[in-house]
């Protein structure tokens, strides 16, 4: 193709996206449209199963059976939101090991949340409250993304994630309530889990490098900063109705601009943790490694035994 | 208050608690993202069950019982639950293998269970048969899967299996308080299961090409309350939390 | 040695509607993707029967080809009722 028919082709293709149409697998594409859409698809994926851990620490602890079968529950489905992100991430042709390979070999990015410990039963509840309730503000907005399997995997995942943030909330309303050293181990674990959790919607407009381009192809529709924003206006109240308090000494009300002001956040620390240096990031990974490592001869049998079941059909099909 | 019904309850319900705890170990670390959820399937169906049971015999014992205090709150001792479902998860095979062999007594029992005098238990066992039907076939289509794989695969079953043998007969022993209820008509004589159990095992390990492992002297204890050495560390982080805050909603 | 290949997945949500696609996953063979299937895409209740596909098997039209495969049927208006116009006194028709 010359670069005028690729050029005319990335026209009609913006116009398209412009109009709220959706992009398909099949459908020409620009190779950058593609790069952008397996990088962030995947690490959402990444962020799914490795997400997985830091809850998965407390499923044998958990102190009741009640609690214990939502954990798991909540913990499975994010499993399958992985898989959902994973199949949507395949149709851009790029298969789930490489994916994984990119994973494993630390090129591949996930939510730098997750390399956080979850050190007590109530950060099960801050997890689901904070953790996914920062993730629903920026998952919902994703069912309307201009790529139709990444968009209809969204409406899945959104659908059945609305009880994993009620899950938590409920854990931590619960402990709140609690005798007194519950209401204890609910604020420690707000106070651990709240500014990674405002970081978690990602670093500030000015340092984000893919903003423009994202909003563009409806990969995003607000930015960083509107959308933590949006989170703390959002989640304050919840925790003053359960009587916990932000561990935030600069956070007020502005009656003015109708939202909450509140600290600079430690940018430094965020930047260590996406480069590895998070408290749990070789854990992490170790974990993830361990597991597809591990799980090798159990899927090499799977498939020498479904290449004998084929060979055997053959035979007497003879 | 029918002490044998409750001992009989538990003797049921904690092999699924401390399987389901067992799996619930390996969630996030299987070997596939699907194996991993439909494990997990498994021990969500198995805690379902537990609770199902747990609240029949706190509704007996009445007074501040609770499926958790039963659950959370007793001594090792107290648990009935069988050696072989304690056993740890050393590699997917044993995991695999665990299963099944578990699983193709649990699907006997429950379809006994369900002709049971006790309406609840009777009940609790229809509803689970659907459930265990499917472990069924999911462990032993991984069982042909692994033992009819690789190489390496066989020969890894054929170490679970070897190693978990010694465990199954024990599944089929009655304790007094079993005895006491098939009597009264509403406990499963399990003795009547075990050559069924041979029978169908054998048969689907021929199928996966594992040879049945001839041993002659097999474990027990668990159903006594006289456990492995790993029972007490599953205890130890089942009850962390009970144990470390008494008394306390969670 | 080889990946679990791909395979399709459909469901029926209830009896009397059609199977619709609802995703992928990964299987070494058929039953291990109906399983699979079923522990993925069914956790809440979502359906009553599942079909599965390896996604190699199926072939898809070209959406470069789109304007000559779907657009000679536009102008096709005589193929719907609306094309043709009676008197609104005539009923059931």
């Amino acid at each position: 193709m010359s670069e005028k028919e690729i050029k005319s082709l990335e026209e009609i293709f913006e116009a398209k996206i412009a109009r709220d149409e959706k992009i398909e697998p099949k459908d020409w594409m620009p190779e950058k449209y593609r790069q952008t859409h397996i990088r962030q698809i995947s690490q959402h994926a990444h962020s799914e199963i490795v997400g997985m851990l830091p809850e998965g620490n407390w499923i044998t602890r958990a102190p009741s059976l009640k609690r214990k079968v939502a954990l798991l529950a909540k913990i499975q489905d994010e499993a399958g939101h992985g898989l959902y992100l994973y199949s949507a991430c395949e149709t851009l042709g790029i298969s789930r090991d490489e994916l994984y390979e990119q994973l494993h070999s630390g090129k591949a990015k996930y939510s730098s949340i997750f390399n956080y410990p979850t050190l007590t039963w109530a950060d099960m509840g801050a997890v689901g409250w904070l953790v996914d309730g920062a993730a629903i503000i920026n998952q919902v907005p994703l069912c309307a993304t201009s790529y139709g399997p990444y968009a209809r995997a969204m409406v899945r995942v959104c659908k059945e994630e609305s009880f994993h943030q009620r899950q938590g909330f409920q854990i931590m309303m619960t402990l709140a309530e609690g005798t007194p050293e519950q209401k204890e181990m609910a604020q420690d674990a707000l106070n651990r889990w709240w500014f990674p959790a405002l970081m978690m919607l990602g670093p500030t407009d000015d340092a984000s490098v893919h903003t423009a381009q994202s909003m563009k192809w409806k990969l995003k529709r607000k930015t960083n900063d509107e959308l933590r924003q949006q989170f703390v206006d959002q989640t304050v109240p919840q925790a003053e109705m359960i009587g916990l308090t932000i561990p935030d000494p600069n956070l007020k009300w502005n009656p003015e601009t109708k939202h909450y002001e509140f600290s600079e956040l430690d940018w430094e620390e965020f930047w260590q943790v996406v480069k590895g240096h998070g408290p749990c990031n070789k854990m992490r990974l170790d974990a993830r490694r361990n597991a597809w490592n591990n799980g090798e001869w159990v899927r090499n049998a799977a498939m020498a035994y479904a290449e004998k079941q084929e060979n055997r059909e053959v035979k007497q099909a003879i | 208050m029918n002490n044998n019904l409750i001992q009989y309850i538990y003797g049921i319900a904690d092999n699924s608690l401390i399987l389901g705890q067992r799996l619930g170990e390996l969630c996030g670390h299987g070997p596939s993202l699907e194996t991993d959820i439909a494990l997990t399937n498994i021990s969500l169906d198995l805690f379902g069950q537990v609770r199902s049971y747990y609240q029949y015999a706190a509704k007996i014992q009445g007074n501040d019982t609770t499926e958790d205090t039963i659950a959370f709150l007793r001594k090792e001792r107290e648990y009935k639950n069988v050696l072989l479902v304690e056993q740890p998860n050393a590699d997917f095979a044993y995991s695999i293998t665990r299963q099944f062999l578990f699983d193709m007594f649990h699907i006997e029992l429950l379809n006994e269970l369900q002709n049971s005098k006790d309406e609840t238990l009777a009940a609790i066992a229809k509803k689970s048969i659907k459930e265990v039907s499917y472990h069924v076939r999911f462990s032993s289509d991984w069982m042909r899967r692994l033992g009819d794989g690789t190489e390496e695969s066989n020969q890894r079953v054929q170490t679970a299996v070897n190693d978990l043998w010694v465990f199954t007969d024990e599944l089929f022993h009655q304790t007094d308080a079993d005895k006491a209820m098939v009597s009264e008509g509403i406990g499963v004589d399990v003795t009547q299961l075990k050559q069924s159990y041979y029978h169908k095992v054998s048969a689907i390990l021929e199928e996966a090409t594992i040879e049945v492992p001839k041993i002659e002297y097999f474990q027990k204890g668990g159903k006594q309350g006289i456990h492995s050495e790993y029972m007490g560390y599953i205890l130890n982080e089942m009850q962390y939390m009970q144990r470390t805050y008494p008394n306390m909603n969670w | 040695m080889k990946n679990w290949p791909l395979w399709e997945v459909f469901i029926r949500s209830k009896n009397g509607l059609e199977h619709r696609h609802c995703g992928s996953l990964h299987a070494s063979d058929a039953t291990m993707a109906l399983e699979n299937a079923r522990d993925v895409y069914t956790r809440r209740m979502e359906g009553v029967s599942i079909w599965v596909v390896p996604s190699s098997q199926i072939t898809a039209s070209n959406p470069e080809l789109n304007g000559e495969t779907f657009e000679p049927a536009m102008d096709k208006a005589y193929r719907h009722p609306t094309f043709y116009e009676l008197p609104d006194e005539l009923k059931h028709m």
